[in-house]
């Protein structure tokens, strides 16, 4: 067991894992957020996503002994009060189904946007490709991250 | 009152125990948006909600309170089901809060999620559950003003007379509460339907954009162990167990072995992970073990064999086919498939003596306690069942293993206990979508009429593989259909449109190939038959003519059909479950490699109660039956299944999928399911459309495996 000390949304967290854990049961298990999903845990797709320094990075495969000072973002701490543009675009296309990989398309959605706030359709793809959604709502989450560009 | 008080870890799920009971997670996003309302939280408006029926309480601050019965698993019943309530009571739906229903046999019947089967069995229940509470509100009103309720008029929660508001909702539930309700009540026309039919938002959007706790694996107690189970292969048993090494992992408390399984249990889930690795578990046959290439032989024997079971048989069909003009014959066949719903299976469970608490996904909540009642001998008015929401079921979360296992495991910790799937235990842990391999031979005239038909259904562990009163049977003199069935140690399971997930595209691609052969449109050969069907009916028909030709008709008028000759198009229709979904594939060249561009699909499921949910589950079954008919192949060696996680089992990604058009068929009927219907069609549209753009035939999925497909340089491409 190693004791860390993590930066997760904006406040410091003290931890005492084994060093191997990933970032993603870090998360689940050690500081109850939850909204971060484990789905494959071999970063395939993309249910673990969180931002590491604003960059969308799989969680379940990222060990916290690697996180260091890094700036970690959960789904948690995209916004105060769920209403980041890519949340409210999620909203107004009413984009989930069962909803378990969303939070990971958000935040993946939301990292691209800040690099590519004026992205083509294709653009949008390729980012987004990433992410596996099993109930396929892959035109509503192409149609949310163009009009999040437009909210922005 | 909080059956579940937080813990000291933040914002873990809340079970609350009201009047009316209930699982409630999260808060109230709409209302928040409005600063003018005074906002009461759900444990204030549940405590204060007086019950009008098993579905709707009504408090007197205003707030309504629907209780959804129904497991939600993307369907989106948990916003549809409260809409129809809604609608009938005249409730303003922005105060409206949604609560899932926890297991209550007494309250609620076909309390479960699967075979498209919920709407049309609770349309008329909960249109009914509104409009008497709205005609008891109305009266309670009438007495309080002096007037009969007939001079009242209930709009958007308030009561009107002559126009000018005289009560809200609120202030009359007291009242109307105590009131008997009336044996009979009359129901709204549907043309003045206010809510049904409006794109109405997911009520759970909030809690899923921000990451609160909702699902099964986000349940967490004080006091609980984590735990992982080593599930053996199928036709496999322990023979020992070196579990030395998985206990000296840090975490790990302790290894249990128990029936063929070994779980691994501790505080947190990486340790387990890591631990499950380190078992040494040996196994020793116990029935057959199984390969793919057995099955491949299996199902062919089955096909040629003498003894099959008839499911159906119409006139003369040996004589038909020594008459025939011209024979058509062709064999489909598709692999196992793993459901493989986002979430990993997972339950929490909690045997206390002889009570059992049991937490998460499950599609069958009356399954998962009268399962564990029978394992554990403790009867079932003991055992409570809370239903989290499920991250995709696709049928798999049908079955109760991943929940007596959890009780099993609970009651030898005597602790209560979450047990948690990887994906790998998720993909080799069974209750697979069957194999099967099909038979299909037309026999033709020389007019190009079919005058006999014949399938064959061979599966391991299918079932009945075939649906012998479907189309085309009905519209052909001569018909026989056959089925035989291998059981194997495998097991399999309901899979989202069970069977005719992979039926359909065999039998509307050998439709496809019988209009060839007879040198007919495959639309209007589809037509013609369903004419023949009208006119001289062949046996039992269980599918409605006229519904099918629209939605053919319509699918065909949309889509454009044969007018563009730079458009390769493939067709196919299908009625499962109630409803009657067609669908066109665009294909068009370009550079000489052609490009998958579009899907038009047109549906008849009666009046469609929420257009937004039922455009996703017509595009989301579409994109799921193109998936997999295109990419997702599972192969079984000794026992096991080969592809274990989303490196090698594929799944369908955002770049592979074409425009998909949705239209329906106002038919007024009412409603019936969608979960399930437009997957069906699906494979067969985008076969034919890529035997029509290069004549290639494919008969096995997944597509891209097929031989006859590795020169095709298919893309898939919106624009």
């Amino acid at each position: 067991m190693a004791k860390f000390n993590l930066k997760i949304n904006g406040s410091n967290y003290d931890v005492d894992v084994e060093e191997d854990t990933p970032l993603l049961w870090v998360l689940r298990d050690h500081l109850g957020l939850v909204g971060t999903k484990y789905s494959c845990g071999i970063a395939q797709c993309g249910a673990c996503m969180v931002h590491i320094n604003g960059e969308a990075s799989y969680s379940c495969t990222l060990p916290v002994s690697s996180v260091g000072s890094d700036e970690v973002t959960t789904i948690e701490g995209l916004s105060k009060d769920g209403d980041h543009p890519v949340q409210k675009a999620w909203e107004d296309v009413d984009v989930a189904q069962c909803g378990y990989c969303q939070a990971g398309q958000i935040m993946n959605a939301a990292a691209f946007l800040k690099k590519n706030p004026k992205p083509t359709l294709e653009e949008i793809e390729n980012a987004m490709n990433r992410n596996l959604c099993r109930c396929g709502t892959y035109h509503k989450i192409r149609e949310a991250v163009a009009q999040a560009a437009k909210l922005k | 009152m909080e059956k579940l008080i937080k813990t000291n870890r933040r914002d873990f799920l809340k079970v609350a125990a009201t009047a009316t009971g209930g699982l409630f997670i999260g808060f109230y996003w709409s209302g928040c948006d409005s600063p003018k309302m005074q906002v009461l939280t759900d444990d204030e408006v549940l405590s204060q909600a007086l019950d009008f029926n098993a579905f709707l309480s009504i408090s007197p601050s205003g707030d309504i309170v629907i209780y959804s019965p129904n497991p939600e698993l993307g369907q989106n019943i948990i916003t549809s089901f409260p809409m129809i309530v809604a609608e009938e009571l005249d409730a303003d739906w922005s105060r409206v809060r949604v609560f899932q229903a926890p297991l209550d046999n007494d309250k609620y019947d076909r309390q479960l999620t699967g075979g498209s089967g919920a709407m049309p069995h609770s349309w008329e229940r909960l249109r009914k559950a509104g409009a008497t509470a709205r005609y008891l509100l109305l009266s309670a009103a009438g007495e309080k003003l002096g007037v009969s309720a007939n001079e009242l008029e209930a709009k958007e929660g308030k009561i009107y007379q002559n126009g000018k508001q005289k009560f809200e909702f609120g202030e009359l539930a007291a009242d109307a509460a105590k009131l008997n309700a009336p044996d009979d009540v009359s129901l709204k026309d549907p043309k003045d339907f206010k809510i049904i039919g409006t794109p109405v938002k997911n009520v759970k959007n909030r809690e899923m954009f921000t990451g609160q706790p909702l699902y099964g694996l986000d349940v967490y107690r004080e006091g609980m162990v984590n735990a992982m189970i080593q599930r053996p292969p199928f036709g496999m048993k322990i023979k020992s167990v070196d579990d030395s090494a998985a206990r000296s992992v840090p975490g790990v408390t302790d290894v249990v072995v128990f029936k063929n399984n070994v779980a691994v249990v501790g505080n947190s889930t990486w340790p387990l992970i890591k631990a499950k690795r380190q078992l040494r578990v040996e196994y020793e046959p116990d029935g057959a073990v199984e390969s793919s290439f057995d099955h491949d032989r299996i199902m062919k024997e089955m096909l040629d064999s003498k003894s099959a079971q008839v499911m159906r048989k119409d006139g003369d069909v040996e004589n038909a086919f020594k008459n025939a003009a011209q024979v058509i014959s062709s064999e489909y066949q598709c692999p196992f498939l793993s459901h493989s719903p986002m979430e990993p299976q997972n339950f929490f469970a909690h045997v206390n003596g002889d009570k059992v608490e049991l937490i998460g996904p499950t599609q069958t909540p009356d399954r998962a306690r009268m399962e564990t009642s029978q394992l554990l001998g403790i009867p079932k008015e003991n055992i409570t069942v809370d239903i989290t929401r499920l991250g995709g079921g696709f049928g798999r979360r049908l079955r109760a293993d991943f929940v007596v296992e959890a009780a099993e495991l609970s009651k030898i910790l005597d602790k209560p206990v979450k047990v948690s799937w990887t994906r790998e235990d998720d993909m080799t842990g069974g209750a697979y979508r069957p194999a099967v391999r099909y038979r299909f031979q037309a026999a033709l005239d020389e007019n190009g009429n079919m005058i006999g038909y014949k399938l064959r259904g061979a599966g391991i562990n299918a079932g009945n593989s075939t649906r012998e009163n479907n189309f085309p049977s009905g519209s052909v003199d001569n018909l026989l259909i056959e089925n035989i069935e291998h059981r194997s140690p495998i097991t399999t399971n309901a899979w989202r449109a069970p069977i005719t997930n992979f039926l359909a595209y065999a039998e509307q691609s050998f439709l496809d190939e019988v209009a060839i052969a007879a040198k007919k449109d495959p639309v209007a050969l589809r037509l013609e038959l369903l004419d023949r069907a009208k006119k001289n009916p062949v046996g039992e028909i269980h599918y409605d003519i006229e519904r099918m030709r629209g939605v053919i008709e319509t699918a065909a008028e949309k889509s454009n059909w044969g007018k563009s000759k730079d458009t390769m198009q493939g067709f196919s229709v299908y009625f499962s479950h109630r409803s009657y979904v067609a669908q066109v594939a665009d294909i068009v060249m370009e550079g000489g490699q052609p490009v998958l561009k579009k899907i038009t699909a047109a549906t008849d499921c009666g009046i469609v109660v929420h257009p937004t949910g039922a455009n996703h589950q017509v595009r989301g079954g579409i994109v799921d039956g193109m998936g997999h008919a295109m990419f997702t192949n599972m192969t079984f060696e000794n026992g096991l299944p080969k592809q274990r996680n989303f490196d090698s089992y594929r799944l369908i990604r955002m770049k592979e999928v074409p425009e998909i058009e949705v239209h329906y068929v106002d038919s007024g009927y009412d409603p019936t399911g969608l979960g399930e219907p437009a997957l069906p069609p699906t494979g067969g549209a985008i076969a034919n459309a890529i035997f029509a753009a290069t004549g290639r035939r494919l008969r096995s999925q997944p597509f891209i495996e097929q031989k006859e497909f590795s020169d095709i340089k298919l893309q898939i491409r919106r624009t």
